[in-house]
């Protein structure tokens, strides 16, 4: 046990360390460029307070065909993006490129569902009171699905934590290369375990502080 | 003054055309307190939804202080909305704001500064008879309570009409007469012109003077309420006041 420490433990603190960067970075980029999509997806709807019935379906569709692409062939086919933004496409700051492509429809179709929550009744209240649609986005939408979006966070963090074990296999560092270098190439057994446990670890982890905000965020359970 | 003129509402949807107002008239005058009652299913509701312009009617027009409303668009459309308060029958609070934050919320959309809207606030919840709740949140709150942070925030950009769809149907007898009481109030103090659609009989005789009878899209009786009680002309106010005697 002492010796496996000494041996492995800053190999997999810097795991950890860069699963926990290539996670929060892209999911960062990931709600910057999902969050107005996802609101422009709702109130494009028919029936949504900027009805473009036409555009949210050529939209509806981009999302998903973004989103049906696996990871593996996306990752290989935005290479020269990633080149041209991050300077590299090897390593975790490379990565996060990606990342952040993959998970933004994602992030999408989670605050569209979030913000589809809110009761109709509550967007025409505003309404009826003079609000322009950008004060309905403003401060009615993205202020009544706050516990929601938090929920949704919580969920697309994850997520993105589950894709960077992909990068990994590819070289871009983090916990998932070290369970493909060491747990599969070298049949290193005890240290893809120990891997494992820290991801649900830190899954665990991620979860158990988002809903703990959300709750906290909500008004509606006091 | 509002007048309805020749109105009506037709949706089309799947199953083909529903007609929910056909050809209604009637003029509401300043400082009435204006009943509109009919059953379910009527069309009380999609008149109200015209009157705050949530819906287009598809004939006729609605004029407010003699302008026609359907012909306003963008900020001119808004100004109008200001000038109506309206309640809800959900009372469509924000659930993540304060009492005092939901109150606040049509004056901040309007950019007021601070200091006017805190005193704002302060004078309606203190008009409602809420002072000490504008830190609570909604759901912290009674039915009857919810109902009056709903009519502070219908006041707060002083409206001169008033709006309210359904506002006792979900409360007790008790808090039903303390919010008609409310409405009386309101109405005679800032001289509101107050628009209750409802179901109950017993809300219009309370407090309406004038009101229309709803029924199969049309109005089938308008005028004064004393009038209509005592002497019932259409068979569905007969059959509503004969529902309420028996």
């Amino acid at each position: 046990m002492q010796a496996f420490i000494e041996e492995y433990g800053l190999l997999l603190l810097g795991g950890v360390g860069e699963t926990l960067f290539m996670t929060l970075v892209p999911t960062l980029f990931a709600y910057v460029l999902g969050l107005p999509m996802g609101v422009l997806l709702t109130i494009t709807k028919p029936g949504g307070i900027a009805a473009a019935p036409r555009f949210n379906a050529v939209f509806g569709w981009l999302v998903n065909i973004l989103r049906s692409l696996p990871f593996m062939i996306l990752m290989i086919f935005i290479i020269p993006l990633t080149r041209f933004i991050a300077g590299t496409s090897i390593g975790a700051t490379a990565a996060c490129v990606p990342l952040t492509i993959a998970a933004a429809p994602f992030v999408a179709r989670m605050v569209e569902q979030s913000l589809e929550e809110i009761d109709r009744g509550t967007v025409e209240a505003a309404r009826c009171m003079g609000a322009t649609n950008w004060q309905i986005v403003t401060r009615v939408l993205l202020v009544e699905s706050v516990p929601s979006l938090l929920r949704g966070l919580s969920i697309s963090t994850i997520t993105i934590l589950g894709y960077t074990a992909i990068t990994g296999a590819v070289g871009a560092g983090g916990l998932g290369n070290i369970a493909f270098r060491f747990g599969y190439q070298r049949y290193q057994k005890d240290l893809m375990y120990v891997t494992v446990v820290l991801l649900i670890l830190l899954v665990c982890l991620i979860q158990g502080v988002f809903n703990l905000i959300a709750r906290r965020a909500d008004k509606r359970s006091r | 003054m509002i007048e309805i003129e020749h109105l009506s509402k037709v949706f089309q949807d799947k199953n083909g055309r529903v007609v929910a107002l056909e050809d209604v008239s009637t003029t509401i005058r300043d400082g009435d307190i204006f009943g509109i009652i009919g059953m379910s299913g009527a069309g009380k509701s999609t008149l109200l939804r015209c009157l705050c312009l949530l819906e287009t009617p598809t004939e006729g027009r609605i004029l407010l202080d003699g302008k026609d409303l359907s012909a306003l668009r963008g900020e001119e459309l808004r100004a109008a909305r200001r000038r109506m308060g309206v309640v809800f029958q959900g009372y469509n609070l924000l659930m993540q704001k304060t009492v005092a934050e939901n109150v606040a919320f049509p004056l901040k959309l309007d950019k007021y500064d601070k200091a006017a809207v805190a005193a704002r606030v302060t004078e309606l919840l203190e008009l409602v008879g809420l002072a000490d709740k504008a830190q609570s949140y909604p759901s912290q709150l009674s039915g009857g309570q919810k109902q009056r942070v709903a009519l502070a925030r219908a006041l707060a950009s002083n409206p001169g009409v008033l709006l309210c769809d359904e506002p006792t149907s979900a409360l007790d007898p008790l808090t039903t007469q303390s919010v008609l009481e409310l409405l009386q109030s309101i109405n005679k103090k800032l001289g509101v012109t107050i628009v209750i659609i409802t179901h109950e009989l017993s809300v219009v005789q309370r407090i309406c003077n004038r009101m229309v009878v709803i029924d199969e899209s049309h109005f089938v009786e308008q005028g004064d309420t004393a009038a209509i009680f005592e002497n019932p002309q259409s068979s569905i106010a007969r059959l509503l006041l004969g529902k309420k005697e028996g």
